[in-house]
């Protein structure tokens, strides 16, 4: 309809790494194709960082419909094979009442109200680790 | 009222990805046009994103059309989704949770079905699939009334 709708090589999902943690920001609208590399992109920096945890920053995501909750749903599972720990931060209110309408309460997916209290979240266990379950223990 | 309609009423192709992009941006738009709450307006949107990748994973692609509808005291967001596909045999089947003959947590159609007002389905098979779903600005307030 107008000119300026982004181009699939204009929008981009800034992912950086804070310490040990990768730090993935989604913002607006993904198209599918897009959110299908964003986790091959995920799985490939968790291995070339080697990151103990993963936080998705969804507060720029007007909404999660039943594929993109099996998208996040699917980089928490391949980080956990991969020995890293998957936080989604800053789900907005309607998209949770819209999820659990949908009938997808994602009960694998661990969340926070803030990358602050994401990282937080990770940061803690990380801490705990010496003398708590060993996360690399055989 | 003609000035919301413009920017209501659309119908739009449903071929790619990209597609639902256009697809969740216009439901956005025209929802908000209309004066949809925030919830409202995203449950919409949603909705719309299912129905619109069914349309486009199981019918091999169609179009939606977006009117604007009125009973005289709300306003109201009708899409219409309609593709020439293989069709649905068991609609019953496919209305239930769980259900899916492709990719998915096969949630599409009886989610999208709990996140508007109104739903209705049409499919035959070896001709397509239609799906007509409305939602108001208001719902009708409830019979018992308050005041």
């Amino acid at each position: 309809m107008n000119d300026d709708f982004p181009r699939p090589g204009a929008v981009s999902v800034p992912v950086l790494r804070l310490g040990d943690v990768l730090l993935v920001t989604l913002q607006g609208d993904l198209y599918d194709g897009m959110a299908a590399r964003l986790q091959q992109d995920i799985a490939q920096a968790i291995v070339d960082s080697r990151v103990a945890g993963v936080v998705i920053d969804i507060s720029g995501v007007e909404i999660v419909d039943s594929f993109l909750g099996r998208v996040l749903a699917e980089i928490a599972a391949h980080a956990r094979l991969l020995a890293a720990r998957t936080v989604v931060a800053g789900m907005r209110p309607a998209v949770a009442l819209t999820l659990v309408e949908l009938g997808l309460t994602l009960p694998g997916l661990r969340t926070a109200l803030s990358t602050e209290a994401a990282l937080e979240l990770l940061g803690r266990a990380d801490a705990a680790r010496p003398g708590g379950p060993h996360r690399d223990a055989r | 009222m003609s000035a919301a309609a413009a920017g209501v009423e659309a119908r739009l192709p449903i071929r790619s990805d990209l597609d639902l992009v256009r697809v969740r941006q216009h439901v956005r738009q025209a929802s908000a046009t209309l004066g949809f709450g925030l919830v409202e307006q995203t449950k919409l949107v949603t909705a719309a994103s299912e129905l619109a990748r069914n349309t486009l994973v199981y019918g091999g692609g169609g179009e939606v059309e977006a009117t604007m509808v009125g009973d005289g005291r709300r306003a109201g967001l009708r899409l219409t989704f309609s593709d020439r596909g293989p069709g649905i045999p068991d609609l019953e089947r496919a209305l239930s949770d769980g259900y899916t003959s492709g990719v998915g947590l096969g949630l599409g159609l009886g989610g999208a079905r709990r996140l508007v007002h109104e739903f209705a389905i049409d499919s035959t098979p070896g001709v397509g699939t239609t799906v007509t779903v409305t939602s108001w600005t208001a719902r009708a307030p409830r019979p018992r009334g308050g005041f």
